[in-house]
């Protein structure tokens, strides 16, 4: 197991927005966390890495600062940038848990791996804050892989990105699954989520309403349940296409 | 009409003048004095009953040398409030009394007078005259100026004696023309302060003034409290004078016939 | 951006040194430095060891103090408005010096004084955090330093004006704009200590303001950003602009311009603009410092006046910018 959560509950400002929530990840899965707003995805990732305070289990949660920077890493919704850093060192950044702190030569190596892979050399010496939303997006990305930790979690990673950067983020959280990594990341474009998770979670209310693969999860009576909508399904040759109707 | 109130000021100011070159018979019956230093001339000439408030700091035993016979007046703080109620005939104040409290006086109709600080002995003599002319006991004055100059030409010393700096509160030092220079002066010592071209009160650089290397050092006298303008003479630079410095008292504060025991105070 | 390290060292050793040189009493160069380094007799060795060595050495830990503090509030509160004298922690810092003054306890233990500014410091950053902490953006910020900074000034005025001493009260302009005149090597020994401890403390929380880059959920995430990191700041903050501020007064704009100038030169780095900022500082400082003596050499111009000068219309530009929704 890469994350176990157990029984886990939040609580934010007097209104409880988590109840009981269980949830094990497994290395090699992609999994998709889904369900409307206010639904508690984002309360349930931060529980889970121990950002806000919550009761119940979580293995991450439960480790030691250091050890949990080298176990998982966080794309915050927010994609902040609060100096006009190099992109070089803007994906250096993910280096400070290890003990080269960013400047030894494995970081180097595992900082170049990571800008080589989101396609970012180009832009290496650029200023991060002068590049475009998507190009930031790949640079925090690229933060996040440098980071090299076997759990990457993502809260809304496709959100406010055109269609092409889109779909390349979510081929890479799928190539990433495929290297035995395990990916959870919120996503609301549902037939994305069919498409490239290879597990779905259904947030409603605090609660989870289904958990497995997208095509036991995205039935008629629960995205009725969870969403209060209907959707048609066209099957095509890339996969089947959600419309919420 | 601007040219009509000068007018009738400056007719105001002859009268003024005019009143107080009058003969004793005309003297003010009830004074005010609101400066230390005039309070103490005033305290020296006035008549008894003549004199009948002074200001508050002529009764601080740290300010005044006459600080007990202070006491026996009634004290005033310089507000033109508790003055007016006084129902004085003569205020003597001074050049730095706010003018916004002479004005109001002058207003209400009651004549005040705002004599300069003595920077010299000769002004120390003028103002005992001029005081005497105000309280309109011109016998008393003659007799205290007669005692001043005796005093005076017993303390002299000649020159001669070496170099002496005056150092105060912010780095302040005092010229030849001032009265703390004209008693260093009288003292028979050459003051430091024209070496470096001041003939007045202005600052002096700390290492200006240890360069100097006078043989004599007389700091400002500390007051309760404590204030970074007189940490400077706590300075351990100013250390460097053992057995050269002294503190000076009240007695240089005025110009008043006390400066001889300044003068004095530094054999 | 590798040669910058050495040229500010250089620059810092060369205006040191200008420091020593320049004073009202005009002494010769190599005189001076002799009677500096071997002493001897007569008043020479008095001067530049008395006067003039503890005025420059104050001049670099006060300098580099302020740039080394602004430098990290505005990597930990990702603002680059924050600096200890704009946003109070300065003004706090004098009202606790300046209480220690009268009420006499500077005079039972001379630790009193750099200890009780440093607790006014404390509190200063402590309020500063609570009210504009790392979410809270720069309106925040400012607003909540116009008020610790309005607080701290009426308590010290009120303070000194209820002196028995009548020199206290014109010494507000002291406390608001400070100055290295006439200090002695006795406030030498009061303020380094602590500030070489705080400088310490600071320099620890380097990984972490780089971290914060990210924002605080991606630093926690990346093992940092706890709630230690808060407490050094704070703690390293007040052990370094307490004391500079006991001896020195309230010197504003340093920690605000020095980072704002040097931070193209390191790459934005928090880390690498903590020790730029601090010989950056002294440097600014100490210019400050001759500059003072140039320009009205027989007065004690106020050292807060240059930096003021120099830095309120930087502030200005900062606060347009912010305005205009552009990053700095």
């Amino acid at each position: 197991m890469v994350l176990t959560v157990t029984r886990l509950s939040v609580t934010r400002r007097r209104r409880p927005v988590l109840h009981g929530v269980s949830l094990a990840l497994n290395p090699g899965e992609f999994v998709g966390l889904i369900g409307p707003n206010g639904a508690g995805k984002s309360s349930l990732m931060e529980a889970a890495l121990g950002l806000i305070p919550f009761t119940g289990i979580s293995t991450l949660a439960a480790m030691p600062a250091d050890r949990r920077a080298r176990h998982a890493a966080y794309l915050p919704q927010s994609r902040e940038i609060a100096w006009p850093v190099s992109v070089a060192d803007l994906v250096a950044l993910g280096r400070i848990p290890w003990p080269g702190g960013g400047r030894s030569g494995i970081d180097r190596i595992a900082t170049d791996a990571a800008i080589a892979r989101m396609g970012l050399e180009p832009f290496r010496k650029r200023t991060a804050l002068r590049l475009s939303g998507g190009e930031q997006n790949r640079a925090l990305i690229a933060r996040a892989l440098a980071q090299d930790t076997p759990l990457l979690i993502a809260d809304e990673p496709i959100a406010g990105l055109d269609p092409a950067q889109q779909l390349a983020c979510l081929r890479l959280f799928r190539e990433l699954a495929g290297e035995g990594r395990t990916v959870l990341a919120s996503i609301h474009d549902l037939g994305l989520a069919a498409r490239f998770c290879s597990r779905l979670v259904l947030l409603s209310n605090g609660h989870v309403l289904a958990d497995g693969p997208p095509e036991a999860v995205l039935r008629d009576d629960l995205l009725r349940r969870a969403f209060n909508i209907t959707v048609r399904r066209v099957d095509t040759p890339d996969g089947p296409a959600i419309l919420p109707v | 009409m601007r040219g009509c109130v000068r007018r009738s000021d400056a007719i105001l100011a002859a009268a003024v003048l005019i009143a107080a070159a009058l003969p004793a018979g005309a003297a003010p019956q009830r004074v005010v004095s609101m400066n230390l230093c005039s309070d103490q001339l005033a305290m020296m000439l006035a008549a008894p009953e003549q004199l009948v408030s002074v200001s508050s700091l002529a009764q601080d035993p740290r300010l005044s040398p006459m600080a007990d016979q202070a006491a026996a007046y009634k004290a005033n703080t310089g507000r033109a409030e508790e003055i007016y109620l006084m129902r004085p005939d003569l205020v003597i104040a001074g050049t730095y009394t706010p003018p916004a409290t002479v004005a109001m006086l002058r207003r209400l109709g009651i004549r005040v007078e705002t004599p300069p600080p003595a920077e010299d002995f000769d002004a120390i003599r003028a103002d005992i005259t001029r005081m005497g002319d105000w309280l309109g006991q011109p016998q008393a004055a003659r007799d205290l100026l007669a005692r001043f100059d005796a005093d005076l030409a017993a303390a002299r010393r000649p020159g001669g004696r070496g170099r002496a700096a005056l150092y105060e509160a912010n780095g302040f030092t005092s010229g030849p023309d001032t009265l703390a220079g004209s008693i260093l002066e009288a003292a028979g010592y050459a003051n430091i302060a024209a070496d470096h071209g001041i003939s007045a009160t202005t600052t002096l650089p700390l290492e200006l003034l240890v360069m100097s290397d006078p043989d004599r050092l007389i700091t400002g006298a500390k007051w309760p409290g404590q204030s970074q303008g007189e940490a400077i003479l706590d300075h351990p630079a100013l250390a460097a004078f053992p057995g050269r410095a002294q503190v000076t008292d009240l007695n240089w504060t005025c110009g008043t016939p006390f400066v001889t025991r300044a003068i004095r105070s530094l054999e | 951006m590798r040669g910058l390290f050495p040229a500010l060292l250089l620059l810092v050793a060369a205006l040191f040194l200008a420091s020593l040189l320049t004073g009202p009493a005009g002494l010769p160069a190599m005189d001076a430095l002799r009677a500096l380094a071997l002493g001897g007799d007569g008043p020479l060795p008095i001067v530049m060891r008395e006067i003039r060595l503890p005025r420059a050495i104050l001049g670099v830990a006060v300098g580099a103090g302020l740039g080394l503090t602004g430098a990290a509030l505005q990597g930990y509160l990702r603002n680059p408005l924050a600096e200890p004298g704009l946003i109070g922690i300065s003004g706090m810092a004098a009202l606790g010096a300046v209480i220690a003054i009268q009420t006499g306890l500077s005079l039972v233990a001379a630790l009193a004084l750099p200890l009780a500014a440093l607790v006014g410091a404390a509190a200063g950053v402590a309020m500063l955090v609570a009210l504009a902490g790392p979410r809270g953006g720069s309106v925040t910020l400012i607003l909540a330093g116009v008020a610790i900074s309005a607080l701290a000034g009426a308590g010290t005025a009120l303070v000194l004006n209820l002196s028995p001493n009548p020199y206290a009260a014109s010494e507000i302009v002291f406390w608001l704009m400070g100055s290295l005149a006439d200090k002695s090597m006795l406030h030498v020994w009061l303020a380094l200590p602590p500030m070489l401890l705080g400088a310490a403390l600071i320099l620890t929380t380097r990984h972490a303001l780089d971290a914060l880059t990210l924002g605080e959920a991606a630093a926690q995430t990346l093992g940092m950003a706890g709630p230690s990191l808060r407490w050094r700041l704070i703690a390293g903050t007040a052990l370094i602009v307490g004391p500079a501020t006991a001896v020195a007064g309230a010197i504003g704009f340093v920690g605000l311009v020095v980072p704002h100038v040097l931070r193209p030169w390191v790459g934005a780095r928090p880390s690498a603009l903590l020790p730029a900022s601090a010989l950056g500082g002294a440097a600014l400082l100490l210019a400050s410092d001759i500059a003072v003596r140039l320009i009205v050499p027989d007065r004690d111009l106020k050292l807060g006046v240059l930096t003021a000068i120099v830095g309120a219309p930087l502030f200005l530009h900062l606060i347009w910018k912010t305005r205009s929704g552009g990053r700095v």
